[in-house]
């Protein structure tokens, strides 16, 4: 009860129900600091956005189980309310949490002899320095690198470690997910259950890879980011072309990897890969939701700040010699970004830069974007010639995008029934609205008779 | 450290094809693979080389049928039993174990001790 006489519903500060029988934190009535409730309410969101990965890896390594981990955290988030109100918001809120959410963890160890017992569920190789004491109080490192490595696993699938990214490291409900990835709430349970199971069943281990697996490990980490951000980027199913939600948690994830890895060129490297390509998210469609091409986009409105700071994150990935595709693709990125016109854009670096990307990433959507590069500079003709031949290749059967573009080609030839197919080809293919809309107008444009 | 079973699913008619030589190198990996375990700090403590699927009897309610229990182009061949630290470890040791003609499945071994 607050002083106001106001009941506070069974919640969590992100809004999952409390279970039953879960006390809640009582609040001493009486006159209150000056703090209002709904700053304190803000300061605990705020909380849980940034530091839900931290305090949750922390008290992994307490409970060594990742359910008994979740419980402790959420509950020191609901204590937050009550005792941030009272004595304020501290300095530091992530060491608060940590501390409360750990004191919880060994509390529940401490009576629970059978959890006790069972606990090796999630196991901590002790640390070079061997510092993990029992208690865990003395140790508070940050463990948030271990918890990514585990949630992306290769061991797990990748829609699984897509799940358990968004539910362990960002903090996010099953709802939420459930609706992030269309599907049903139950279905989601299920794949966070089934992947949290695998990992305490199979022994996945609790730590950073060695240094022998990391370039491995470290890959898979950054496609789960990168497809995070692209999901939300075009939304496959939704009407319009963007969902900010998973596109601010995909920047906020490579944000905090960053931070955490400054050494890594890949990681930067993505991080300059998502910043430029969000700067332009404001001129992807229209006022209307039109989908908008690059050489229509109103460059003015780009996101300059971000633009910037991506292209000194890719200068410093580029240094040190055989970068990765992460940092090519935003050094391509950039390159379109910091140009002035489509136009003017400097397509023979462009060129070379899509060059040594294949060479990194031998993948047919890059020759793909290739192939538009080599129109560029050597016209359409040349670029068809590359198009027949990811035809023949056959891995981008049933990808929108091939014949959209291997439509756009001939458009500029002015093959216009050839054309005309083509854009039938990629419209029967696309279920977002907006670009479905962009292809039936081409369509249109392409049978008009003049 | 943890129980784990290394799978070996292989063609069967990669060994069927082949002559004295094949088995013969086959063996000799197979020698060298459980000298490896030891040497990255895992044990074997269990496993054995299977015949063919086609002596193979499968009984499915009572009622017994010739042939495996269910037909795929790579059959179960053999399998180990080891001690490792935990996934990581377990895969370290099953990517050397030899699978020339197919390849093999690590899981975990269930804890039927009821404690």
């Amino acid at each position: 009860m607050s002083a106001s006489g106001e009941v506070r519903p069974a919640r969590y500060p992100d809004g999952r129900l409390r279970r039953r029988g879960q006390a809640a934190v009582t609040a001493q009535p009486g006159p209150g600091p000056a703090v209002s409730r709904n700053a304190i309410a803000a300061a605990v969101a705020d909380a849980h956005r940034r530091e839900w990965a931290f305090v949750l890896a922390a008290t992994a390594r307490v409970t060594r189980d990742l359910d008994a981990a979740e419980e402790c955290v959420q509950d020191a988030y609901v204590a937050a309310l009550d005792a941030w109100a009272r004595q304020g918001v501290p300095r530091n809120p992530g060491a608060w949490l940590t501390t409360a959410a750990r004191h919880r963890a060994l509390d529940t160890l401490r009576r629970d002899r059978t959890l006790r017992a069972k606990l090796p569920l999630l196991i901590v190789p002790e640390p070079a320095s061997g510092q993990e004491g029992e208690d865990g109080a003395d140790v508070i490192g940050d463990d948030r690198l271990r918890l990514i490595f585990t949630c992306c696993h290769p061991a797990l699938a990748r829609e699984a470690q897509v799940a358990l990214t968004l539910r362990l490291v960002c903090g996010l409900t099953t709802a939420e997910i459930a609706q992030a990835f269309v599907v049903s709430e139950p279905t989601m349970a299920a794949r966070v259950t089934r992947a949290k199971k695998k990992i305490s069943t199979a022994r996945i281990a609790y730590r950073m890879p060695e240094a022998a697996e990391l370039p491995d490990r470290l890959d898979a980490v950054l496609t789960v980011i990168h497809l995070l951000y692209t999901t939300g980027h075009t939304d496959p199913h939704g009407a319009s072309l963007v969902r900010p939600d998973l596109v601010e948690r995909a920047i906020g994830l490579a944000r905090m990897l960053h931070e955490l890895m400054p050494d890594e060129p890949e990681v930067g490297g993505l991080l300059a890969l998502l910043l430029i390509t969000d700067a332009r998210r404001a001129t992807r469609t229209d006022a209307n939701g039109s989908l908008q091409l690059l050489e229509q986009q109103d460059r003015s409105l780009w996101d300059g700040g971000a633009i910037a700071g991506g292209g000194a994150l890719v200068t410093e990935a580029l240094r040190g010699g055989r970068p990765g595709r992460f940092a090519l693709q935003a050094a391509i990125a950039a390159l379109h970004a910091e140009a002035p016109s489509y136009a003017a854009t400097d397509w023979p670096q462009l060129l070379l830069l899509y060059d040594r990307l294949l060479r990194a990433w031998p993948s047919p959507v890059v020759a793909l974007n290739r192939a538009v590069v080599t129109s560029m500079v050597s016209g359409p003709e040349a670029a068809l010639g590359e198009i027949a031949a990811l035809e023949q290749d056959g891995r981008l059967d049933g990808y929108r995008y091939l014949p959209a573009t291997k439509a756009d080609l001939l458009r500029r030839l002015d093959r216009r029934a050839e054309a005309r197919q083509s854009y039938q080809d990629a419209l029967d293919l696309t279920e977002n609205a907006a670009e479905r809309a962009f292809l039936a107008g081409r369509i249109g444009e392409m049978s008009s008779s003049d | 450290m943890a129980q784990y079973a290394i799978l070996i699913y292989e063609a069967e008619q990669g060994y069927a094809n082949a002559g004295q030589e094949i088995w013969q190198q086959a063996m000799e990996s197979h020698g060298r693979f459980a000298a490896q375990v030891g040497e990255r700090g895992a044990k074997i403590t269990g496993g054995d080389a299977l015949e063919p699927t086609s002596t193979a009897t499968s009984i499915r309610n009572d009622i017994v049928t010739d042939g495996p229990f269910a037909e795929t182009k790579e059959a179960l061949g053999g399998f180990y039993v080891i001690e490792a630290r935990d996934l990581d470890h377990a895969i370290e040791i099953a990517k050397l174990c030899p699978a020339p003609f197919g390849g093999v499945e690590v899981r975990p071994i269930m804890d039927t001790s009821g404690g």
